[in-house]
């Protein structure tokens, strides 16, 4: 029934290229795209109980300090509330990716602004959030509250395993031909999926179902039912659609917590939306980082040591630190390594994942000081990367699974029109506008998480996947059916997906780029057990049995499916774990970016002309939705280079710019059309897939392309990411 | 958002009259709801006067043209008219808000749009303008959205409207209807108001005046143009803008109107520049004099010093623009 | 408070608190979750119906103030067995990720290409006095008041060049 395979090895039975339905790695439309494109995708929100009441939550408005009372009764005497809920159990903050448990509970003790305390319930949604609004907190600050990673009375850790010193930096930098030594900053930021986090909760006895927006379903569940003290087994939740995530849903919210415990008191099903206000407040924001990079190389531009220190905060008590230098061990040679990662204290909304947390901004930075240092070389910087390519992991010195990471330069170059690049600043001039042209690799780490599926051949030829995996965007519903279809010789339409529920078996989830690998592994684990036991029935060895278009072909034979299984329905069910591959290669996915800006003379405006991007990540699944991940990631890129910066308070910490008139996403204006090519490869290290994850890639390094090309077009060297007009205008002034 | 009354007006008499007795006037919408979910406003009773008769545009026995205050962003901006004959108007609409926000907002009520200061919006910070007498958070706060001009000690906030700087370069008038039936005009330039000890006082509106329109006389000069630097291409407030409206006569400046956004607590405007450049024939040098005087006295917050540059540089780009060929 | 309304057009009335916005209506009362919710602050347009043939954000508006309007959501734009051409290029140009922000972004594409024929300048018009063609520049401007975070933006525009190109909305 169960097959299980756990990653010890490299398959090289690419079982995938044995197959002739012809799905996988193709165009295919998302089978579930009719649904979105007409309103009726449903997502948390979207379907509530008749007697549903409708809960808000409510924030304190003190940076660290004791909720010492609430004015509950008052708020009770307004039209319609149903209650007030708070309490030992209300959540802190979010849990962690893959966390499991509940984060710190308690609304007694505040340790940021904004964190939410209580939520008050009514029978319409109007009457709730005047409610939230109106309910009164007598707080009790506490006056030494550090808000800023550099404040000195901040408390400073440096984990033991996040270090790295190899050789002697400081000695390379000091015999080094060429070197660059420069202090860089990227805000925080925030994922800002479009869907709020939302939960919808409703009690039958001592179970609780919960309809919420989420991305990794078996994690949350075991969250979800740790943080209201009762058994796994007595929580469900369903997330059939998942309007975006970007890690700010990997772990359980406080809305779900508070949404629970009030459908509990109340014996009625609870909604609670968080308004935009509260996702940026409350969810998860990624850290601002404080690093410094060190690049020393000799005469040929190769090079000697690679220094990355990091600074990056989180709320005391939280596991998770911004995992900045995770690339730079591996990424480029260098015999000489200094990685420094430190984590400051401090009480700002808790920190966690956003995509690609790591070398989204770390990457970035990297990138741009390989530019600094190309510059300095005189050295072409797509020929400065490419020479500095190591032949293994150079800290673990293990070997790669697979690197194309020179095919993807040199791709991009030529595609770019590289070679019509002036490597000096403002050598182009269009009307107002300097034009200039920069570049940066793209790397980011692969993973594979542990997930099952149950697949199910019924009697009538159709299969069904049954998961609870989630598709927030990521074409999770296009290509487990296409790895279905293929496996068992169907085309699109006679495989159904069901996801989105903690009744089927617990996948992966969606996060860190493993998810289609992951969970897409497990499904073609349960297909292949369902063609063993469809040789069993045709008596034949799997070598022996093509299967397409609902067509078993054996020999000389050909059968349909529904005649090979007369009457019977078969189930296989699939389960992947991770092993021990992961520590003989080094698996990452890489690429490159090309970017073309221009900049204002006048204003300092940046605004993005052109960008290419491409990427080889292992076997390309679904051509359309892999670029489309890969389009949604360098967008992020552009927002992380151009425009998106939370700004705290420096006095109190608390967010300033906490909703979308501020905090400035990219709109349809700012991003032109973006051209992706996926480069042919196959990781046999990786999975059965031989495919790598692709959701993150894309913003890995490509704000540094973008930064990059502003100082080839201006001169200006933004550090201080974004760069908003006020970082270039003042460089602009000899130019006029 | 607080329990209100809703009254949908019969007439303009019923609005006014209603607002007299402390009714707030709603018309688009796209602002006072804004701020009444966050509470920041609170207003007991409301008044539509969305479907008043007031959504004409008519040119004026002079020449000009009169605009009803329930005139949306977006007709304005296709008007005819207003495209051949006031561009700065149509392009300054044109750069506000989203094509969604111009079909519901209206003329009167963009005039008087709610600053977009952080702190205004957030009802856990003290705020002068929200709550006269608490204080100004704003001040040693984020302050890259604030004035560069005419701040005070009580508040830093900047008018967010694109739509009013264009019309203060046309030397614009509003028309106001007052519960007794009383119309006078009252020109923009002394409709609003800087802070002083009162930024919760905003205009010269009092309570039972009602917008009607906006009345623009003959446009003064053909060369006109609305820049607005900001942080996206689109749907975002201005850094700053400037708004020009420029006549040449044998080469030499016969008429100069500018009016600057995201400076000020209102549309900002200079007579001295203006003079400075009448009779004089264009040139780099006379624009740098005109920015820096224009600029003698502005005053930066922190985190909005850039602004005194970028401003410097637009306004003779922005002049380099209008007086060219 | 009593309202009706013609939501896609059907005769819907609704008796519901004043401070009910036309989203929570269409959403809460009359079960049409199309529309969705992203900021309720007409800061993403997310929300966007079209009203008497425009395009606005109906998180920004109340009910009560659209007594007798004509509303046309995403419900009423076309079904997953009948498609808009425009729903249709949205499929296959994969103009969307996670599809939130998509009901939105349709209807605000179906009334901006109205609004395109009916002449209106945008912000990248070189010429406000002109009739402006439909080029990638102008979609973009006239569709930034909808947010996409997993960006199908490039996509967006694709299909709606599609749609406008062939002219078969």
């Amino acid at each position: 029934m169960t097959l299980h395979l756990k990653m010890d090895d490299r398959d090289d039975r690419y079982r995938l290229d044995d197959m002739v339905q012809g799905l996988v790695g193709t165009p295919t439309d998302r089978p579930e795209g009719k649904l979105k494109v007409s309103g009726k995708a449903s997502y948390a929100m979207d379907v509530l109980p008749d007697d549903v009441c409708h809960g808000v939550l409510v924030r304190a408005t003190i940076t660290h300090g004791k909720l010492r009372d609430l004015d509950t009764e008052a708020v009770r005497a307004l039209p319609g509330i149903r209650t007030v809920i708070t309490g030992k159990r209300m959540l802190r903050n979010p849990a962690q990716g893959m966390a499991g448990k509940a984060p710190v509970q308690g609304s007694d003790d505040i340790a940021y602004f904004g964190q939410p305390v209580a939520l008050v319930v009514a029978d319409t949604l109007e009457q709730a959030r005047h409610g939230a609004l109106a309910l009164r907190l007598t707080l009790e600050a506490k006056g030494d509250a550090v808000v800023n990673p550099h404040d000195p009375d901040a408390s400073v850790e440096m984990p033991k395993k996040e270090q790295v010193l190899i050789g002697d930096l400081d000695e390379a930098m000091k015999k080094a031909a060429f070197s660059v030594d420069q202090h860089y900053t990227t805000p925080g930021h925030s994922s800002a999926a479009m869907e709020p986090h939302a939960s919808v909760a409703h009690w039958h006895g001592d179970s609780v179902t919960l309809r919420g927006s989420y991305q990794m379903l078996a994690y949350n569940k075991a969250e979800l039912a740790d943080a209201l003290g009762i058994s796994e087994k007595n929580v469900r939740i369903l997330a059939p659609y998942v309007g975006g995530g970007f890690g700010a849903k990997l772990g359980i919210s406080p809305e779900a917590v508070a949404a629970a415990l009030a459908s509990k008191e109340l014996g009625v099903p609870v909604a609670v939306s968080m308004t935009r206000q509260q996702v940026f407040e409350t969810t998860m924001r990624r850290s601002e980082t404080n690093q410094r990079i060190r690049l020393a190389a000799d005469e040929n531009g190769l090079l000697t040591g690679i220094g990355h220190e990091a600074l990056v905060s989180n709320l005391p008590g939280e596991d998770f630190s911004e995992p900045v230098t995770q690339a730079t061990p591996f990424l480029y040679r260098g015999e000489n390594r200094e990685i420094v990662h430190k984590i400051a204290r401090i009480h700002r909304t808790c920190a966690g994942s956003v995509r690609a947390p790591g070398e989204a901004v770390g990457l970035t930075v990297l990138e741009i000081a390989m530019d600094e240092l190309a510059e300095k070389a005189g050295i072409d910087p797509v020929e400065l990367r490419k020479k500095n390519i190591p032949d293994q992991d150079p800290t673990d010195q293990i070997p790669f699974s697979s690197h194309a990471l020179a095919e993807a330069l040199d791709e991009g170059a030529r595609r770019f029109g590289w070679d019509k690049r002036n490597p000096k600043p403002r050598s182009t001039r269009d009307g107002e506008w300097f034009v200039g042209m920069g570049m940066a690799s793209a790397v980011r780490v692969n993973m594979l998480i542990e997930s099952k599926a149950r697949v199910t051949l019924s009697a009538d030829g159709r299969a069904m996947i049954e998961t609870d995996m989630t598709d927030i965007g990521t074409g999770t519903y296009a290509i487990l059916g296409q790895i279905a279809g293929e496996m068992l010789g169907l085309p699109m339409e006679d495989v159904e997906t069901r996801l989105g529920d903690t009744e089927f078996p617990p996948a992966s989830g969606s996060g860190g780029s493993f998810g289609a690998a992951s969970n897409g592994t497990a499904v073609l684990l349960g297909c292949e057990e369902i063609r063993r036991q469809l040789c069993k029935k045709l008596n034949c060895e799997d070598a022996d049995m093509t299967l397409k278009g609902g067509y078993a072909i054996v020999g000389n034979k050909r059968i349909a499916l529904r005649d090979v299984l007369d009457g019977d329905t078969l189930v296989g069910e699939g389960h992947v774990q991770p092993g021990k591959a992961e520590k003989k290669v080094r698996q990452a996915t890489y690429g490159s970016y090309f970017a073309e800006v221009g900049v204002n003379s006048v204003t300092g405006e940046t605004r993005l002309r052109r960008m290419l991007g491409v990427f080889a990540a292992g076997r390309i699944l679904n051509a359309k939705t892999a670029r489309s991940q890969c389009l949604g990631g360098m967008t992020f890129g552009i927002g992380m280079a151009l425009t998106e910066e939370l700004i705290h308070d420096r006095r109190d910490g608390h967010m300033v710019n906490h909703d979308f008139a501020e905090y400035h996403l990219p709109v349809n204006a700012d991003v032109p059309q973006i051209e992706v090519v996926l480069l042919e490869e196959r990781d046999e290290w990786a999975n059965p897939l031989q495919a790598k994850g692709i959701g993150e890639l894309g913003i890995c390094g490509a704000a540094g392309s973008i930064v990059n090309a502003i100082y080839n077009a201006c001169g200006v060297r933004v550090r201080q990411l974004p760069a908003t007009l006020d970082k270039v205008i003042d460089g602009l002034d000899e130019a006029t | 958002m607080n329990p209100f009354e809703y009254t949908r007006a019969a007439s303009r008499h019923e609005a006014a009259t209603m607002a007299a007795g402390g009714a707030t006037v709603i018309a688009g919408g796209t602002n006072l709801l804004d701020l009444m979910k966050l509470e920041v406003m609170t207003p007991e009773r409301l008044v539509d006067i969305s479907r008043l008769d007031m959504d004409d545009i008519e040119t004026t026995a002079d020449g000009g043209l009169r605009i009803g205050a329930m005139v949306r962003n977006s007709d304005l901006a296709a008007h005819e008219i207003v495209r051949s004959t006031y561009p700065v108007l149509s392009r300054a609409l044109l750069a506000g808000a989203s094509g969604q926000l111009r079909n519901k907002a209206s003329t009167g009520g963009n005039l008087l749009q709610r600053t977009r200061c952080y702190y205004f919006y957030d009802t856990a910070m003290p705020c002068n303008k929200r709550e006269p007498g608490s204080g100004c958070q704003a001040i040693g706060g984020a302050t890259r959205l604030h004035a560069i001009f005419g701040a005070s000690d009580h508040c830093i906030a900047t008018h967010p409207s694109d739509m009013a700087v264009a019309l203060q370069a046309l030397d614009a008038k509003v028309e106001i209807e007052n519960a007794t039936g009383d119309i006078r005009t009252v020109e923009l330039e002394s409709f609003y108001r800087l802070p002083g000890n009162t930024p919760h006082i905003e205009t010269e509106l009092k309570p039972g005046d009602l917008i009607t329109a906006v009345i623009i006389p003959p446009a003064k000069g053909s060369r006109q143009t609305y820049r607005k630097v900001r942080d996206r291409a689109s749907y975002a407030f201005a850094l700053v803008s400037v708004a020009g409206v420029i006549e040449m006569s044998d080469g030499k400046i016969a008429h100069a109107s500018l009016a600057f956004g995201g400076v000020a607590h209102k549309p900002w405007r200079n007579a001295e520049i203006e003079q400075m450049l009448l009779g004089e024939a264009p040139s780099q040098d006379l624009f740098r004099r005109v920015a820096d005087t224009l600029l003698r006295n502005a005053e930066a917050q922190g985190d909005n010093a850039f602004k005194i540059k970028l401003l410097h540089r637009t306004l003779c780009a922005v002049l380099t623009e209008l007086t060219e060929g | 408070m009593k309202t009706t309304l013609t939501v896609n057009g059907q005769l819907r009335h609704l008796d519901a608190d004043p401070r009910t916005t036309l989203l929570d209506a269409l959403r809460n009362h009359l079960n049409l979750t199309g529309s969705k919710k992203g900021c309720d602050h007409g800061q993403c347009g997310a929300c966007t119906v079209i009203v008497n043939g425009r395009r606005i954000n109906s998180c920004l508006s109340l009910a009560c103030m659209h007594d007798s309007d004509e509303v046309v959501t995403i419900e009423g734009i076309g079904t997953p067995e009948h498609l808009s051409a425009l729903q249709q290029a949205f499929v296959s140009h994969d103009g969307f990720q996670c599809g939130f922000c998509t009901p939105g972004q349709i209807c605000s594409a179906t009334a901006m290409l109205d609004e395109v024929e009916a002449g209106w300048p945008s912000h990248v018009s070189a010429d406000v006095t002109a009739k402006q063609d439909l080029t990638v520049e102008e979609i973009s401007e006239r569709m930034s008041g909808n947010l996409c975070r997993c960006s199908a933006y490039p996509n967006i525009v694709d299909a709606i060049m599609d749609v406008a190109g062939s002219a078969k909305r």
